[in-house]
């Protein structure tokens, strides 16, 4: 077609041996909003960081404006008109408003000094031509995370911009900076620029974008007008097919009720009500910003609720801290590991016993080495965690290892129930088979499990029920009978099923 | 052949992972051979001695550092809790009850720094810095800005003891010095505080996590280095029989460079209190040496800084 204004040909991207993209295909056109959809993983931020040159490609082409290019850093990428706004903010927040715009191309004097003058009246100008109500000197950190967006997006087009990238514009916006945000945008196509849009909210498809491009496990495997397409149609084709062929789910009659959440919500996470009961997996699925780890961190007294009740074996419990929840049996491992989950500079056997050192105490807080030794060696055999001994530091061991560790951790302070969050991420094949058989054997002893994760085939290969959440809401609870691909998927994108 | 067997000899393995012990004991036999003096009982025991009030405020130090976090207020702690050991003994006659204030004191104002670094979360080194000069303030205030000295107070003589008597020819300091040094070793390496120091220091937020009470950790450890700026404080006064106002001022800086010195990182989670004790030696040792050389202190002040920035450059390409 002629009014193709980027083409990338076959993009293939491996990270250390994981295809990412597999022979990707992807076309932006002029004065069009392009929608780049797909769950989590697809490849959707892989694709965008190459094209915004953040990223280098292993293999294929980009051509734009009929000529090959090859962008080896985001500045050469921005010379080239193409102008990627991250999801996170990315504005110094101790600058002016008009100091932000310009960051990087500002006008010179003579003397190389910076001409002040012009830019403040050039980012005055340019707040004006896009109806935006804030002057030029505020300072950033003032603005809503709405109107960020909006020095983000005028920063675009002081770069002369022909491709203004957005990863999910929305996430943190209100309805009506939403609608400023899309008049905008409407603004830029009238004028002859491209937007791809990367979004998980198909109801803004439908509103401001003309194609749609759907990546699924990495690869291109739709494209088409928005006009021509239904919510139903874009969620089938986002649906893969099974990675995962082994179905790991357990049929055990589930014991009694555990713990009762009734309507908590926070800044987070809104009106969440369900229990959970003994001898269960319950999954949570959602697709990235649902608010998934968030209502853990909830469950487990990181984060306070405003409102709502929390029932431990039908006692109202008020949770103050990690420290109470810890105490009360709710255990929650981290899906960042690295910051969060573990301690990577001790050794082994440090983070193994960091929670439940107190069992370890004699008197006065005196540590019982040969008790904790023997402690943590039962939990490298039982656990299969592959060490040359108990004193190596965690930042050595693989990221299946390092899992196994947490995993200990927690099982050490013996828990009524226990959260985790991704517990598969970065962790290899074989090493996830035996995190399924030891989750599997904790629910076996009784232990009630809430197992959080974006990937969607292992949510069905072993959980026992799937509460599915959108944006810091629940928007479904599915039983064993009604957890398929489409149901799950549907409701991550707050569609009825 | 025989390079290997070195290599792999225990002894020389040992020096090998503590680059500054090995400094340390090659630098003394090296001075050791140029000069007599040196090498004899009574400057070893001097040089002990020297090295005590440092190697004290240090110790502290290096529970506070593990944790991540920086005390400035030592040297005015020091100097707070000596002069109202000074006046209680004056006006009380008290021994006994000097010293214990002079402890509670130094508890109570670690204490303080931790309640305003995590309660206040204001920033360790604004936190000490704030109380460090808040404190010399008071100091001379309650001194009217001159000595308190309890020379000619009869029974306080016994209380001299502490800073200059001796028992079985070694200094008491330096019984002192290695007794906190074992129950720090001990408190680190084998208590539940001392891991979770150090749990706090690598990540906090991690540690928070794992559900230690993070604050409560901190806290202990700048009461603990409170405790023992205080327990320095009690040699030096005890040391002069008189509790200068202005004493202690810089002394902030030597424990910070004996415990970086030491390996411990200041960015925290890292390190040992032996290390601490080691680096104090150093920095005494140096300042001994040079002494006895007659190497003027201009001099001796250029070479201490050097070995700082050498110290921390070893360490860091183990």
């Amino acid at each position: 077609m002629d009014n193709i204004l980027l083409k990338m040909k076959g993009i293939n991207k491996n990270f250390s041996s994981v295809k990412v993209l597999d022979n990707v295909d992807f076309n932006v056109y002029k004065s069009e909003v392009m929608a780049l959809l797909g769950e989590n993983g697809a490849g959707k931020s892989t694709l965008m960081k190459i094209l915004s040159g953040i990223y280098s490609k292993d293999d294929g082409e980009i051509i734009y404006d009929n000529e090959t290019i090859d962008l080896k850093s985001p500045f050469q990428a921005y010379k080239k008109g193409i102008y990627i706004i991250m999801q996170e903010l990315n504005l110094i927040s101790e600058f002016t408003v008009a100091e932000a715009i310009f960051l990087g191309i500002e006008p010179l004097k003579v003397l190389r000094t910076i001409d002040w003058n012009s830019v403040n009246k050039r980012a005055a100008e340019l707040l004006n031509s896009l109806k935006l109500s804030f002057s030029e000197q505020e300072f950033v950190r003032n603005l809503s995370v709405g109107n960020q967006k909006m020095v983000e997006l005028a920063r675009a087009i002081v770069f002369n911009a022909n491709i203004i990238i957005m990863d999910e514009p929305t996430d943190a916006l209100t309805n009506v900076e939403k609608d400023i945000l899309f008049n905008v945008i409407r603004d830029l196509k009238g004028s002859g620029k491209s937007v791809v849009y990367i979004t998980h909210r198909l109801d803004e498809v439908f509103e401001i974008c003309d194609r749609v491009t759907v990546l699924r496990d990495g690869k291109t495997v739709y494209e088409e007008k928005t006009s021509k397409v239904t919510k139903g149609i874009l969620i089938n084709r986002m649906v893969g097919i099974s990675k995962l062929k082994e179905n790991y789910w357990e049929n055990i009659e589930r014991g009694d009720e555990v713990l009762k959440i009734n309507k908590i919500e926070n800044i987070y996470i809104r009106d969440i009500t369900f229990s959970l009961f003994e001898k269960e997996i319950l999954g949570i699925f959602g697709l990235v910003g649902s608010g998934r780890t968030a209502l853990a961190k909830t469950i487990y007294g990181y984060y306070k609720c405003n409102s709502g009740e929390i029932f431990l074996r039908k006692r109202c419990v008020k949770l103050k801290d990690c420290l109470q929840a810890k105490e009360l049996g709710i255990i929650y491992i981290s899906e960042d590991r690295k910051n969060e989950g573990l301690i990577v500079e001790l050794a082994v056997k440090e983070n193994i016993t960091l929670s439940s050192l107190r069992k370890y105490c004699k008197f006065c807080g005196v540590i019982d080495r040969k008790k904790e030794d023997r402690t943590v060696k039962s939990y490298i055999s039982k656990l299969n965690i592959k060490v040359n001994s108990i004193d190596d530091k965690v930042v050595y061991l693989s990221g299946g290892n390092q899992q196994k560790v947490s995993i200990a951790k927690g099982l050490d302070c013996d828990p009524l129930i226990l959260i985790l969050d991704e517990p598969t991420r970065g962790v290899d094949v074989g090493a996830r088979r035996e995190m399924y058989n030891i989750i599997n054997d904790l629910k076996r002893k009784g232990i009630t499990i809430i197992f959080i994760s974006s990937d969607i085939d292992e949510i069905l290969s072993i959980c026992d029920r799937v509460m599915v959440m959108y944006k810091g809401t629940m928007t479904g609870m599915l039983d064993r009978e009604k957890m398929n691909k489409n149901n799950l998927m549907s409701l991550a994108f707050n569609v009825k099923i | 052949m025989s390079k290997y067997k070195l290599l792999s000899n225990k002894y020389v393995k040992v020096l090998i992972k503590y680059p500054t012990l090995t400094f340390l004991i090659v630098f003394s036999l090296s001075v050791a051979i140029f000069n007599t003096q040196f090498l004899t009982l009574g400057n070893i025991f001097n040089v002990l001695r020297q090295t005590s009030v440092n190697a004290i405020i240090a110790a502290g130090m290096t529970f506070v550092i593990i944790t991540g976090g920086i005390d400035l207020s030592v040297g005015s702690i020091l100097a707070f809790s000596g002069a109202i050991l000074a006046k209680i003994v004056i006006n009380e006659g008290n021994i006994f009850f000097g010293i214990a204030a002079l402890v509670i004191i130094g508890i109570l104002l670690g204490l303080l720094n931790g309640i305003i670094i995590c309660k206040g979360r204001v920033q360790p080194f604004i936190a000490t810095l704030g109380t460090m000069i808040l404190l010399r303030g008071a100091t001379l205030v309650f001194s009217e800005g001159r000595p308190i000295s309890f020379g000619s107070v009869e029974h306080a003589k016994i209380l001299d003891l502490v800073g200059s008597g001796y028992f079985l020819r070694i200094p008491i300091p330096v019984y002192i010095m290695i007794i906190i040094f074992a129950i720090g070793y001990f408190l680190l390496k084998h208590m539940r505080v001392g891991r979770y120091i150090y749990a706090v220091g690598c990540n906090e937020k991690a540690a928070h996590i794992a559900g230690i009470n993070t604050e409560k950790v901190k806290i202990f450890a700048y009461t603990v280095c409170g405790l023992l700026s205080a327990v320095a404080g009690l040699i030096v006064t005890t040391r002069l029989s008189s509790a200068q106002p202005t004493t202690g001022a810089g002394y902030e800086l030597d424990a910070i460079a004996a415990v970086v010195i030491g390996g411990t990182s200041l960015s925290g989670g890292r390190g040992s209190i032996i290390g601490t004790l080691v680096g104090a030696l150093i920095i005494s040792v140096l300042n001994n040496a040079l002494n006895i050389m007659d190497v003027s202190s201009y001099y001796q002040m250029v070479v201490k800084g050097a070995v700082i920035i050498m110290a921390v450059i070893l360490d860091r390409s183990k």
